[in-house]
């Protein structure tokens, strides 16, 4: 196997000590991401056996019978399609909200040059250190106040208004890297502010957007703590809370086939977020490393 | 408009284009704040507001049905001097500070330094290490909740299989935060990926430098590659050292703070004082001293990034 390294002379030595070492380092490789693996796996296997099978010593791998019917059942033991529906609003309006609002303020602390505009994005840099305990009893009363518990409002309606600084700082990064010339053009041919962020700035900064929305959809599906504190009704839980409540309905009782079925319903619960990663894995890889390298 | 300031500028000579200069950045400023007016609101509603009414709330007793009864610092007096829970959960918090966030940093480094090697496949490796990462925290303490099940998890059911004794994971008091800082170090994707990139972007020729002047290996990783690497450690270290002082959803979910309170941590106790015990003046206290906390040693990082993180230009 010849490696591709940046010292040419290697490509012509590549001896018995070298093929060692290659062999070694796949070795090492192949265990470690078998290790990470490993959960899933088990966590699949055991989504597809019988009981006896779950308690077998030493655990077996490989489930006989097959048993699917365990993701049915395990759906249909709580509401899972409410709590997919539930978490579907959830997202689609956290990740609407978002896109919206941060490429607006995007915009105005990248393209308009105006005087304030850096000292006020160190405060939006600043709210990122905000631990979100210092907000969440007062927001808490707030919307308690405003009768807006059991509902999604308090968890979507503050995306409409920037409040992920984390997307307004990735987006006005990717708005800088815009020839400013393009701007100034427009400006000359009497475009307004608004005309140039929607119709120049906006289709050029799609892949941009882009990025923002998959992490807040991730975000609102992963999100615990936030539908914990304002969802009280069971009937109003997205599929995180669900989740955990099937775990203590199991947890009351010796229920048969309560192993398998909690981990089919944890199946389930991963898979969506999984998919969307493997086909927008560059983007997302993009997006991270963005936010690693800018800080 | 134009027209007008033009014969201004005609009839008053040379103030006239300052005025116009002045008149051209006002309309620039309100153009800047009508774009980034929604964050002002969100800001001001969602942020300012609950960090000073919080604040308020912290010099209170308060239960959410009647009004706040005013205390002054007497919260603050309680967490210090009578609460043995919240010294317990500080203890707890920052041994996941100390002993947690170093054995993710150096795994997630050292995992990233594999990564980087010239390799095959290395998008598919990158994948294995990453996806534990976006796996939704539930699902995760689902699945390590059976993982580690005393009597027939993946773990003990192997070691039982093999005449080993079992290890009590999270039922015993010293394994339960080995436990969790285990999970914890599984689903470090993002981090990984934060090193990888900076490693992609050490530039190759300080290697072939390095090379001729006759470093070997280890002394290539030692002199160029970590000096090269400190402003993503930086970062790094400050954004797990900010998660992990907030930490409250796995814990919560795989131990609600047990055994013996071995796992409360902060962020778990907040949480029971807040919406368990509904004592929102309590829990608001322990907030701002959290904030306090997480900007001290913030501060404390970013003040001896001088020593240690080489900025290269």
């Amino acid at each position: 196997m010849v490696s591709r390294t940046a010292f040419s002379e290697r490509r012509f030595t590549i001896t018995g000590l070298k093929i060692t070492r290659r062999v070694v380092f796949y070795a090492v490789l192949c265990v470690l991401g078998g290790l990470f693996i490993l959960p899933f796996l088990w966590m699949l296997s055991t989504s597809l056996k019988l009981d006896p099978q779950v308690y077998h010593v030493p655990p077996s791998w490989i489930p006989n019978p097959i048993i699917w019917r365990n993701y049915p059942n395990a759906l249909t033991y709580l509401p899972f399609d409410k709590y997919f529906f539930n978490t579907m609003t959830y997202c689609v309006g956290v990740t609407l909200g978002t896109v919206i609002s941060a490429a607006l303020v995007a915009y105005g602390f990248s393209r308009v040059r105006w005087r304030g505009r850096d000292a006020i994005f160190w405060v939006v840099l600043a709210t990122m250190m905000l631990p979100f305990q210092v907000q969440m009893i007062p927001l808490y009363i707030t919307f308690k106040n405003l009768h807006w518990l059991n509902t999604y409002l308090p968890l979507v309606v503050p995306a409409f208004f920037g409040s992920s600084a984390f997307s307004i700082f990735l987006l006005r990064q990717f708005f800088r890297t815009i020839p400013m010339e393009l701007s100034d053009a427009a400006r000359v041919d009497g475009a307004n502010e608004m005309t140039i962020f929607l119709r120049i700035i906006l289709p050029l900064a799609k892949p941009s957007l882009a990025v923002v929305a998959l992490f807040q959809f991730m975000d609102g599906w992963n999100d615990f703590l936030g539908p914990l504190i304002y969802l009280n009704d069971s009937n109003r839980y997205p599929l995180a809370l669900g989740l955990q409540q099937l775990q203590t309905a199991f947890n009351q009782g010796t229920i048969p086939q309560q192993w398998p079925q909690l981990m089919a319903a944890s199946t389930v619960v991963m898979v969506p977020v999984l998919v969307i990663y493997f086909f927008t894995q560059r983007v997302f890889v993009q997006g991270i490393v963005v936010s690693g390298m800018k800080s | 408009m134009a027209e007008l300031t033009y014969a201004q500028n005609l009839r008053s000579g040379s103030a006239a284009p300052k005025k116009r200069r002045k008149k051209a950045e006002l309309r620039r400023i309100a153009v800047g704040l009508g774009f980034i007016s929604p964050w002002i609101i969100g800001f001001l509603a969602f942020t300012f507001y609950p960090m000073i009414a919080s604040f308020y709330y912290s010099l209170t007793t308060y239960d959410a049905i009647s009004p706040p009864h005013f205390v002054g610092l007497a919260n603050y007096r309680h967490l210090f001097m009578d609460d043995s829970l919240f010294r317990t959960a500080l203890y707890n918090t920052m041994y996941f500070v100390i002993i947690g966030v170093p054995v993710g940093f150096v795994v997630a480094f050292l995992l990233a330094s594999l990564l980087n090697q010239p390799m095959r496949g290395r998008a598919f490796f990158r994948t294995v290490f990453f996806l534990p990462a976006i796996t939704p925290l539930v699902g995760t303490a689902m699945v390590w909740l059976w993982i580690y099940d005393p009597q027939f998890g993946l773990i003990n059911s192997f070691l039982a299989g093999h005449g080993f004794k079992a290890i009590p994971w999270l039922t015993s008091t010293s394994m339960a935060k080995p436990a969790i800082i285990i999970i914890l170090t599984w689903a470090q994707g993002a981090t990984i990926l934060v090193f990888l990139a900076a490693l992609q972007g050490v530039p190759q020729h300080l290697y072939e430098a390095a090379t001729i002047d006759g470093a070997n290996t280890l002394r290539r990783f030692w002199h160029v590659t970590i000096p090269m690497c400190t402003p993503s450690m930086l970062f790094v270290l400050v954004t797990s050292l900010i998660e992990s002082f907030q930490s409250f959803t796995l814990p919560w979910l795989l131990t609600q703070g047990g055994p013996d309170n071995s796992t409360e941590l902060y962020g778990v106790y907040l949480y029971r004082n807040a919406f368990v015990y509904f004592k929102l003046g309590y829990a608001s206290a322990m907030a701002w001293l959290l904030f306090l906390i997480i900007c001290g040693f913030s501060i404390l990082l970013m003040k001896t990034s001088a020593r240690w993180v080489y900025y290269a230009e």
